[in-house]
């Protein structure tokens, strides 16, 4: 770094500045449009002025959306409820079930073993809609439409091939003698998994939690099909604002804020671990 | 401080692109108390024999006993050996302190023991100033120490050793070396290191098992092995620089010996130099392969003429390569020797210090003039 010259330095400040002005800006504009009118937001030509209005988040956090048309009950609260208990319960889920399934396959060798990673990575490949249609059907017959237990499930289509695949890496990545040396030192195998193993692998599993989470709070279709109001997130809860006397802006930038703002605090709160789990070895624990 | 008995074990590892047979029958007792070095290059089935023993790798057949028990089915953590891994394998999070004083957690020594034992290991093995530092920011040579005492500082039947030393500078590599051959002396323990350096397992192993392609070729003392290889595979791997080895045909005519090397020179020896019982041996089957060491090749003298290739004193021996009808042999002189390149000389050995091996097979077939 000692070796860039002026001319490099500032070169690399435009391209950084672009780069942000890229990635941040439409955020940024949503942050402002959430804070004005429909009538603000769709003057033209579009204006910076305005009078912030905190009246849009107000409306989604009652529950009570006044238009021109008249009052509509809104249940934003709930989407967010079951954003939450979906993403956080398909994730805990994910990291039980795929951790130790992660350590098998990048531990062990057995009939199949490969076919069967391949099996669960290929639930990523397959569009959303291909394995709907049977599922609305299965679940139909099993009465798990429209049930927390139900989409939980079928998250763990999202979730367990992301965690298997990212965790089976990072303990591929640790040393097999590491563990023998713990085992060898009077340790049972279990004891090596939970005290060794699953510690190294720590940045990995926060990596593959916070990816994982991510696309699961992301979900818009499965949530869609199989649940109603009730049971739905607000990436589906977000459709309400389209109403019959036209789309509330206003309410949809609010309704996306409020909803980016669990992912964005957690990926900032996690950030460090994923820096840790890409230099793992070379940051000390 | 427990015998151990590897009986007819066989490694197989096996996959889809076929199978490996990486050990091949092997027997090999160490006794309570002795320091045993498999020897031999990479891929010869030494550290499968070492990972088998700890129980890393399942034995394909055969048995592994120490102190009696059969402890070749058992989990690692059941078989009560301590090992030292070639990649040292300490644990990221704990300071080499930690890590050392980790293995005597099981033990249930008052924490004052166990301090003090980890203390003078780490002095013995010169890390004392970074016991509280993390392995990831110290040397190479400071992680192999660390992981090395992680094993000795353990109570254990067995010390398993893979390449101890191997990341060491050569004049620690020689201190250490001694103190670590009198710390297992004075522990009584009995221990295993693998090793593809022959002068670590000279230095440390009190009898050596040299390994070849997954087979046991020869266990024996040092001095032994040197002396009486037991196959033209010991023979030329053991002892640095290699043997020498010549084709040659053997005439046994009267009172006298002739060996014809490939190319026409001959070596001939009195009869009486040789036993009856091998000069009997070498009239019914003449062929046989020689080999001379390096140091018993005298240069002066002698029938065998040659020219000199390259002649180097190295401080307190004399390398001097030797052109003999198309091949090049080398001698070593413990004197200065200065010969030009390219100047004549005379080669001439000791009946005492041939040995001669069946051709085909590789057997050793006579040392220094009787059978061996």
């Amino acid at each position: 770094m000692d070796h860039t010259s002026g001319l490099e330095k500032i070169l690399r400040g435009a391209a950084i500045a672009l780069v942000l002005v890229f990635f941040l800006f439409p955020i940024a504009w949503i942050f402002l449009m959430s804070l004005q009118t429909n009538e603000t937001i769709l003057r033209i030509p579009p204006s910076l002025a305005f009078t912030p209005i905190i009246d849009n988040y107000t409306a989604l956090i009652t529950g009570q959306l006044r238009t021109a048309a008249g009052s509509l009950q809104l249940n934003f609260m709930q989407n967010m409820f079951n954003s939450v208990m979906l993403s956080v319960c398909s994730v805990a889920l994910s990291l039980v079930l795929g951790v130790p399934a992660a350590y098998a396959f990048a531990r062990f060798k057995f009939r199949l073993g490969e076919d069967i990673a391949f099996t669960l990575l290929s639930f990523r490949f397959a569009p959303a809609l291909l394995v709907l249609l049977p599922l609305s059907l299965y679940f139909k017959t099993l009465g798990l439409t429209n049930t927390y237990i139900g989409l939980i499930w079928v998250y763990q289509l999202i979730c367990l091939p992301l965690i298997l695949w990212i965790v089976r890496g990072y303990f591929e990545d640790i040393s097999p003698d590491i563990e023998h040396a713990y085992r060898i030192a009077g340790n049972s195998w279990w004891k090596t998994f939970t005290r060794i193993s699953i510690p190294l692998a720590k940045p990995g599993i926060a990596a593959a939690g916070l990816l994982a989470f991510i696309f699961a709070w992301n979900n818009f279709i499965f949530a869609l099909i199989l649940a109603s109001a009730d049971k739905q997130p607000v990436t589906v809860g977000a459709l309400a604002f389209v109403t019959a006397s036209g789309i509330q802006y206003g309410q949809i930038a609010a309704a996306i804020i409020i909803s980016i703002t669990p992912t964005l605090a957690l990926a900032l709160y996690a950030q460090r671990y994923l820096v840790e789990g890409l230099s793992m070895g070379a940051v000390k624990g | 401080m427990a015998e151990l008995v590897i009986a007819r074990v066989d490694k197989i590892y096996r996959s889809r692109k076929g199978s490996v047979h990486a050990v091949k029958a092997l027997d090999l007792v160490v006794k309570p108390g002795e320091i045993v070095a498999l020897l031999g290059s990479s891929g010869c089935g030494k550290t499968s024999t070492l990972r088998m023993i700890a129980g890393f790798e399942e034995v394909s057949s055969g048995s592994i006993t120490l102190g009696g028990k059969a402890i070749h089915t058992l989990p690692p953590a059941a078989r009560g050996v301590a090992m030292a891994f070639e990649a040292y394998s300490l644990y990221p999070p704990l300071t080499i302190g930690e890590n050392m004083s980790f293995a005597l957690k099981a033990s249930k020594l008052p924490q004052a023991e166990q301090d003090r034992r980890v203390k003078s290991m780490a002095e013995m093995l010169e890390i004392a100033d970074i016991l509280n530092k993390y392995p990831t920011s110290v040397s190479g040579g400071q992680q192999q120490r660390a992981s090395l005492g992680r094993a000795l500082v353990r109570d254990a039947g067995l010390y398993l050793l893979d390449e101890p030393m191997g990341q060491l500078e050569p004049q620690l590599r020689a201190v250490l070396r001694g103190r670590i051959k009198h710390y297992l002396r004075e522990h009584n323990c009995t221990t295993i290191l693998v090793t593809h350096d022959q002068t670590e397992a000279n230095a440390l192993a009190d009898r050596i098992a040299v390994m070849e392609g997954g087979v046991l070729q020869q266990y024996a003392t040092p001095a032994e092995l040197k002396a009486r290889p037991a196959n033209l595979f010991t023979g030329a791997f053991i002892g640095e620089p290699p043997m020498n080895v010549f084709t040659a045909d053997a005439n046994v005519s009267g009172d006298q010996v002739t060996f014809t090397l490939e190319g026409g020179a001959a070596l001939a020896y009195p009869a009486a130099e040789l036993s009856a019982e091998l000069r009997g041996r070498l009239a019914r089957t003449p062929k046989i392969a020689l080999g001379i060491r390096p140091h018993a090749l005298r240069l002066g003298g002698g029938v065998v003429r040659g020219k000199v290739v390259a002649c180097q004193w190295l401080g307190d021996q004399t390398h001097v390569a030797v052109d003999v009808a198309g091949r090049t042999v080398v001698s070593v002189s413990q004197e200065r020797v200065s010969r030009a390149p390219g100047s004549d000389v005379g080669l001439s050995v000791a009946a005492r210090d041939l040995h001669l091996f069946d051709p085909a097979s590789g057997k050793a077939i006579a040392h220094g003039g009787t059978l061996a």
